[in-house]
Parts: structure tokens; sequence; C-alpha cells
């Protein structure tokens, strides 16, 4: 019986288990390699990636399983977050590699972190208990500080890297804060129990809604949404390119898994409560996103402040407390990242050594330099602005809807009327591909893996587009098996 | 199988042929890539036929069905259907689409793929918008047509295109983007994107007024009604001559077409409780905006205003509540389909060889172009709404059935016979007649085969229909006659 009990946890860990254990050998192997056969840390990297899908798929079965006392959940929606989290981190590795091989930053430590850092999101998805929870989400936080500090001659990077950390650690503290409040008001960290001890009403109100506010600020810290987004821009702009990739992108994942397991299986007898806090973040986020996008001349800057729109939107469907809203809201964040994943990715296809095209400018004529990657940057940026048929679209209506559902009219009017605000700033980049002449004639030339996965990335926004439902069923299978 | 699905053929040929077009596209060799455009849009233009010749004219609901599940979480289905309303639109569309090919044969020496490429997409984006029958795959349409319009003005527009092509999207997205909640709005009452279910569903006025003006917003942006009017005159100025003829002949019909579509029938309380202000609007349009039109220098400004003008006639005759106004209304948007189309062509062979649409800088045209005057005489009669064109047949019907509804409606209506004939005919006088004003225009080679066989085609289509109306009257009537019915139901229900 005993061993039956460990036996499962096991197997139910062991994705995590085994990117652990190869995070370490990327670490140690690279200390025997010259700079010419570093590929093999990259192979191994991506090998992980696989391997870890592999054992995902193998291990999964449509129902909820608890391991390590209650403490660490197997369930669709953890399994099928963590493939989209490998597939997410291979696109980022594949992009960033001749990036980073070209600035100095192609070393074993870059792979070993990102592949911890992907440990942390897989333990935030898979949290049932406010310490696993926490511990995924400070060994994500670590690796992306380094992360963002890696290129550590550059001054920028090294600021940008300082601010997060503060703010990230202010976050932390902020929301292990509230935790301890939720603690003394229930009595429970295991979230299960938390929603037992508040559905039986035996909580203090008083406590519990102030434990509350600050786990709801430490969250939206983490999503970026508005009031607590003044690092996002200066993180997104200061990092290295590759870097802010994979910041901006998979880490939503575990952001969203977090939010799910927090605010709706921990304390969904509070909807009401954060409702309200939600619903101040929605409206900010996507009016100060929007309009301050409009005014930004750099490219990556202009995606944070779309990402913190975006989350904004996201927000929307998590306000309608509903599983048509949060499988909505599941869907938007893996159309989110997926052109978020394009986006960079064009930016990186246009960087070369000494050279950042992160400036708009850069993308001046680009339909002139070459059509195809011009056309992928248009349907990005028409997803972005919610534009059919793409992908995008299907993002904005599946959340709105499930606002409108909930009985939100005036909301989803202002959030529409905001979507045309924005658009206005993603057409701007197509103006520059389209109708201004190229100041920059320097040849595209890809390596043939990353050009292959750009035009997947690109194709998929708008095949996606014309055909959402695999995905739609598959974010509903994700939630509708996992929260009871 | 080709039998049943005519519709899809129609909307699929056109966007299948613009993406060969910009795959084998070549702008050193452009002589093979403007042939395969244009063979595509023959073709693009003969599978639409059936739907003339196999269309029942007694039936005045939705013909040539299909129907598959396309989107189940949301019951949403790709389901398309026609009725009389729309074929006449679907074959002016399928035809534009031939016209604007070969006007920008020569004229168009950059990027000639993706140029020809982007109006054989929209061509199927729009015949799309005209015969879906759910609600999403509407709106993916609709917007989706906006895509190409957006780059055809910005990347082979005149000097002020960037401005004028964002003005065009985000003024025509932000009046989408309300109908977007409309829909959504109308799927959490019945479950449903389907158009049809729409109109069976009872809905409280209040709630019939909320989803008038937001289809309201997006229509009337569209049309353009009075006073959301301020992009046209600009996109139009801009925009190269095919996107002029495309933006006039077809996106303007998409608007009044929604109207008929989906504001009536599925608010038609509303409909009717808004119809004094409705028609107030188009009036101040037909009145208001002809004397604007009068006072233009730029002959593609004039021409656009003259464009909104026209379309106040049409929103007059669907508001009137009359089969013969309603009727009218439909003729009006075909016949202006010719007319505008020929008009804005007329402009572009003019801007072709002397690269200026102003009207000053013209004078005593007819001595050195003679052919292409007669030409744009005729056009321009039609625009006046000369009897005999087929500009008259569509006017004359609004003002009757005005004149059975309030006498001063018709009287205001018909103000715009002189006004149209003054604003067009002063035009004519400036640029056609007179002296030789300077010497480039002395200099002025007359049309050349292409030019004559494209507006040659265009002067049988006003002409034939000036004297011959009947072919669009017999596909519409038992529709509008359908729709009329409908509209005099009221949906608020108990």
């Amino acid at each position: 019986m005993m061993n039956n009990a460990i036996t499962y946890d096991l197997i139910a860990a062991l994705p995590e288990i085994f990117v652990l254990c190869m995070a370490m050998v990327v670490l140690l192997v690279s200390l025997f390699l010259s700079a010419r056969t570093l590929y093999v840390s990259y192979i191994l990297t991506q090998v992980t990636l696989l391997g870890a899908a592999f054992i995902t798929v193998s291990t999964h079965i449509p129902a909820v399983g608890y391991a390590f006392n209650g403490m660490f959940v197997d369930d669709p929606l953890s399994d099928i977050l963590k493939l989209m989290i490998y597939l997410g981190t291979s696109m980022v590795l594949v992009y960033s590699r001749s990036y980073i091989a070209l600035r100095g930053m192609y070393r074993g430590e870059f792979f070993a972190l990102v592949l911890f850092a992907m440990l942390g999101m897989m333990i935030m998805v898979s949290g049932q208990h406010f310490l696993t929870l926490y511990m995924g989400l400070e060994l994500l936080s670590l690796c992306l500080y380094s992360l963002v500090a890696l290129d550590r001659d550059n001054p920028r990077s090294t600021e940008a890297a300082m601010k997060y950390f503060v703010l990230g650690a202010l976050a932390s503290g902020m929301l292990l804060y509230g935790m301890s409040m939720i603690y003394g008001a229930t009595g429970a960290l295991e979230l299960s129990q938390i929603n037992a001890a508040l559905f039986n009403g035996m909580a203090d109100r008083s406590v519990l809604i102030l434990g509350l506010v600050f786990v709801v600020a430490g969250v939206a810290f983490k999503l970026g949404a508005v009031p607590f987004q003044m690092w996002l821009p200066d993180v997104y702009h200061g990092a290295p390119t590759a870097v802010t990739l994979l910041v901006g992108s998979v880490p939503k994942f575990a952001a969203f898994a977090f939010v799910i397991r927090l605010l709706i299986q921990g304390l969904q007898v509070l909807t009401v409560d954060w409702q309200g806090m939600l619903i101040v973040m929605a409206v900010l986020s996507i009016s100060i996103g929007n309009i301050t996008a409009i005014a930004q001349t750099n490219l990556k800057r202009m995606l944070a402040y779309s990402t913190i729109s975006h989350i904004g939107f996201l927000l929307f469907g998590f306000l309608s407390g509903s599983m048509n809203g949060y499988i909505s809201s599941m869907f938007y964040i893996s159309a989110y990242v997926l052109m978020t994943l394009g986006g960079f990715g064009m930016i990186l296809l246009l960087s070369r050594k000494g050279f950042e095209a992160e400036n708009l400018d850069d993308f001046k004529g680009l339909n002139q330099r070459s059509p195809w990657y011009a056309f992928l940057m248009l349907l990005l940026m028409f997803s972005m602005a919610g534009v059919p048929p793409t992908l995008g679209f299907y993002a904005k209506f599946t959340v709105l809807q499930a606002a409108l559902q909930a009985g939100f009219v005036s909301l989803v009017i202002f959030a529409v009327l905001m979507a045309a605000v924005g658009a206005f700033y993603y057409l701007r980049i197509v103006k520059l591909m389209y109708f201004d002449e190229p100041q920059d004639h320097a040849p595209i030339t890809p390596s043939p893996d990353m050009a292959l996965v750009l035009g997947i990335n690109g194709m998929a926004i708008l095949i996606l587009g014309l055909m959402p439902q695999r995905l739609m069923e598959l974010c509903a299978y994700a939630i509708a098996h996992s929260l009871q | 199988m080709f039998e049943s699905n005519i519709l899809s053929l129609s909307i699929w040929v056109p966007v299948l042929a613009g993406i060969l077009v910009l795959a084998t596209g070549n702008d050193e060799r452009p002589g093979l890539t403007r042939w395969i455009a244009l063979l595509g849009s023959i073709a693009g233009f003969l599978v639409t036929l059936p739907l003339y010749t196999r269309f029942d004219r007694a039936d005045g609901g939705f013909q040539f069905q299909e129907g598959y599940n396309w989107i189940p979480s949301f019951n949403i289905h790709y389901h398309l259907g026609v009725d009389g309303l729309a074929v006449p639109l679907i074959l002016l569309t399928s035809f534009t689409t031939m016209i604007v090919v070969l006007a920008g044969w020569e004229v168009i020496q950059k990027r000639v793929a993706q140029y020809m490429a982007a109006f054989l997409i929209m061509s199927g984006l729009m015949i799309g918008v005209f015969s879906a029958l759910d609600g999403i795959l509407f709106y993916v349409f609709w917007e989706a047509m906006l895509i190409p319009m957006f780059l055809v003005i910005g990347i082979w527009g005149g000097p002020n295109r960037v401005y004028a092509t964002i003005k065009f999207f985000l003024y025509t997205l932000l009046g989408s983007l309300l109908m977007l909640v409309a829909f959504i709005y109308l799927f959490h009452q019945s479950n449903s994107f389907e158009i049809v279910d729409y109109y069976m569903l009872p809905l409280p006025l209040s709630v019939q007024l909320f989803i008038f003006f937001a289809f309201f917003m997006a229509f009337a942006v569209k049309i353009p009604m009075w006073p959301v009017h301020t992009w046209l005159p600009d996109a139009h100025v801009e925009a190269p001559t095919g996107g002029s003829v495309v933006l006039a002949a077809i996106m303007l019909k998409l608007g009044a077409y929604g109207f008929l579509r989906f504001a009536m029938p599925i608010a038609p309380d509303a409909a009717h409780y808004l119809a004094t202000p409705m028609i107030v609007l188009s009036l101040i349009a037909v009145v208001y905006i002809a004397f604007v039109a009068l006072a233009q220098q730029d002959m593609k400004k004039l021409i656009a205003y003259s464009s909104i003008s026209h379309m106040g006639f049409v929103t007059l005759g669907l508001f009137i509540f009359n089969p013969l106004g309603m009727e009218g209304g439909v003729v009006q948007m075909i016949s202006h389909g010719f007319i505008s189309g020929a008009m804005f062509l007329c402009v572009g062979v003019l801007y072709d060889r002397m690269h200026s649409r102003q009207i000053a800088d013209y004078g005593g045209v007819v001595n050195t172009m003679p052919t292409f005057t007669a030409f744009a005489v005729l056009f321009a009669m039609a625009n006046a709404g000369l009897p005999g064109t087929s500009g008259f047949v569509g006017e004359f019907m609004v003002i009757l059935a005005a004149v059975q509804e309030n006498f001063w409606y018709a009287f205001l209506a018909a103000t715009t016979l002189i006004l149209g004939a003054a604003y067009t005919l002063w035009m004519v006088k400036r640029v056609f007649f007179g002296a030789v004003g300077n010497s480039h225009v002395a200099e002025l080679q007359d049309l050349n085969k292409r030019e004559f066989v494209i507006l040659g085609v265009l002067a049988l289509m006003v002409l034939g229909f000036g004297l011959y109306p009947q072919p669009i009257t017999e596909l519409t009537h038992a529709t509008v006659e359908q729709l009329l019915t409908h509209l005099a139901q009221s949906k608020i229900p108990g």
C-alpha cells in the first residue's frame, strides 16, 4: 500500500524529475564541451523537451490525481499546459540559437537556466499547495532574473535584471504575506482544504479579504496587469531579445495555471471579491496598455505594452467566473503565446551580429526585402489586433462572449473600443513593412530550422484562425476534466 | 458535387487564383502574372453565372444553400445561401473584378503580383460577405476583406495614402466591433449564429434598439451615411483607380446589403421606430453632400461625394418600407456600381496621362480625346440620372415611392436631379469642353484598345439596365416582397 502510494507519487511527478535530472546533466556536460562542440548541449536540451513530452503524454489519464499528500496534482490541465510549455520552450530555443551564439551567450548555463526555469513553470502548473506553488514561482523567477542579466557586460540588461529582481522580490513578498493571512484565517495551505474551510464559512472574513488582496496583487505582478506592470516594459526592452522571447512567452502558461490554482481552485468561494479587483485591473490594463503602446518607437517596448493589454483581455475570461470563461482564458493565453513567439521571433530573424532589429524603423520596407516574412509579420500583427481570419480574432471572441454571458455588457463595449485603439499601432507596423522604402538592405538569412519553425508559427496563426475548433476542444477538455 | 457548391466555388476560385498569382508572381516579368490574374478573374466570373441562370425567381427565400459544421464549440456553421438581394451584388462583384484586373494592366508597374492577388482575394471575400448566412462567417469575411483593401490603398495609393488607409481601416473596424458584440449578444439569446434563427427571435424594443444601433455603426460607416462619411473622400482620392472602383462599386453596397440582411429583419420594430431619423440622415446625404460635391476641385473627390449622395438614395429607398422604394434602392445599388466604377475609370484614364486629378489642370480634352469624351459624357449623364441610363431607373423608383410616403421626402430627394446634373455637368464642362487648357492637354492620346473595351462594356451595361432593368427587378422582386412581409410583423414578445 505504502509502496504503491510512493510509486504513484513518482509517476505523477515523472516529467519534473526527468527535466531536473536532464538540467543537471546539461550543466555538467557543458563543462567538458569546447565552443565547437557546444551544440551538444543544445541538442540535449531539445531531447529533454522531447523526452518530457513523451513522458507527459504516456502518463496522461483524463482524471485528476493527487500526489505527495495533496501537494502536487496531475490532471489534464497540467498535462496539456506542460505540453504547451515544452513546445513553446523548444521554439524559443530554435529562434534564439543563432542570436545568442553571435552575442557570446551560447554557453551551457543558458540551456541549464532555461531548463530550470521550465521546471519552475511545471511545478507551478502542478502545484496544489501554497508551498509548491510558491516554490515553482521562485524557481522560475530566479532563473529568469539571471537570464536577463546573462549578457553581463551590457549595462541595460544589468539594469533590467536589477529592476526585475527588486520588484519581483517585492511581489513575491506580497504573495507570501497574502498566503500567510489566508493560512491564518483558514488554517490550511492545501488548496482543496482552503476551499473546504471557506465553503464551511469558518474563516475570519476580514483577515481573509486582506490576504486575498495581497495574493491578487502578487499574481497581478507576475502577469503584468496594471497597476503592477511597471517592470514589464523595462525588462522586455533591456533583456537580450532571446531572453525577452522566453520571459514574454511560455511563463504566461504558468501564470495562467497559477491564477486557476489560487483563485479558482483555492478561493472560489471569494469569487465576488476577486472579481471586482480583476475588473479594475482588466479595464486599466486594456486602456493603459493600448494607449501607451501607441507612443512607443521601440518594438520590444511596444510589444511589452501590447502584452499588458492582452493580459487585460485574458482577465476578462477569469472575471466571468464561469467554466466558459476559464476555457476562453486558456484559449486566449495559448493564442497569445503563439503570437508572442512569432513576434519576437521576427525581431530575432532580422537581428544579426552587432545589430538589434528592435526599432520600428528596422521593419521598414520588409515587403521588398522578403515578401514571405513580411506576410508572416502581417498575419501576426493582424492577429494581435484581433482581425479575422486569424487566431487572435477567436481569442478575443471567446473571452468577450464569456464576459457578455456573465452580463458585463458595458465592460465588453469598452474592451472592443479599446481593441480598435490598439489596432492602430499594429497597423503601423504593417504600414512600415508594406508602404515604406527599406532603410536596411542586409539579406535575411535565417538557419533552415528557424526558417521552417517561424514559417509554421506564422501559418499556424492563419490556419488556427480558419479552424480553431481543435484548440478550443483541447482547452475545454483540459478545464472540464480538471475543475469540478 | 459542383452543382451544390456554386457559392463555395464563387468564393474560393478567386481566392485560390489570388494565391496562385502570389506564388507564381515575378516582378521582373509581370506579363505572365497579369494573364494568370485575368484568367482567374474570368474563371471567378464564370462560376458565378449559374447563380443567375439557375436562380428560382419565384422563391424569395435562400437558395444554393450549403452548410457544414465549422466551430461546433460555439455552434458556428459554414453556412452559405443567397436570395434575390445577394445574387445581383455577387454578379456585380465578380464582373467588377475582371474590369479592375484589366484596368490595372499597364498602369500598375510596381509589385504587380501583389496588386492582382489583392483584388482577386478581395473579390472572393466580398462574395463571401454576400453569401454568408452565419453571423461569425459573415463577420470573418467582412473584416478579412479590409486587409487587402488596406494594402491596396497603402501600397499603390497617392501621396497621402497612409493617412487615408489607416483612417479607412480604423473607421470600419470600430463600427464592426460593435456589430460583433451584437452577434455575441444574439448568440447568447438564441444559442445560434444562424441569421435565419435571428429573424425568428423575439426581442423587446429596448434590445432591438441596441442591436439596431450596433449594426447601424457597422453599416452606416460602410455606406457611408452622413455624418460618418468622412473616411470615404480620403480613401477614394488616395486609392489607385482599381481600389476606387472596388470601393465605390462594391464596398459601399456592403453597408446597404447589411441593413437589408441584418439590421432591418433582426430588429424590425427598431427599424420602424427609427425610420424617420434614418430618412432624415439619408436626405441630408442626398442634398447636403450634393452641395459639397459642387464645391470640389478634385475630380475623384467630386465623384466620391457624388457616391455618398447617391447612396443616400439607397438608404432612403430602404427605410420607406414599400416594395417600390426597396426595389428602387437595389436597382440604384447595381446601377451605381457600374456608373461610379466607370466614372473612376475615366478619371483613371486622365490621371494615367496627366498625373493630375485637379479639374483646373484640364480643359478642352474633347479636342484631343474625342472617343474618350463620348464615354465620359455618357457616364456623367448617367450619374446625373438621365432617363435611358440605369442611373435614372433607381432614382425614379425611389422618388415615386417617396411621394407615396411624404411629399417633402420626394421633393428633397428630387432636388438631386438638379444638383446631380449641376455638379456632374459642370465638371464635364470644365474638363472636356472649351478651349484646350494647356500644352499637356494638347498632347493627350485617345483611348487605347484596352481602355476602349473596358469603358465600352460598362457603357453597354449602363444603357442596357437603363432601358431594360427587368433582369434585376425580376431577381429581387420575390425577396423584397418576403422581406417586407417579415418587416411588417412585430418581434416584440407578449
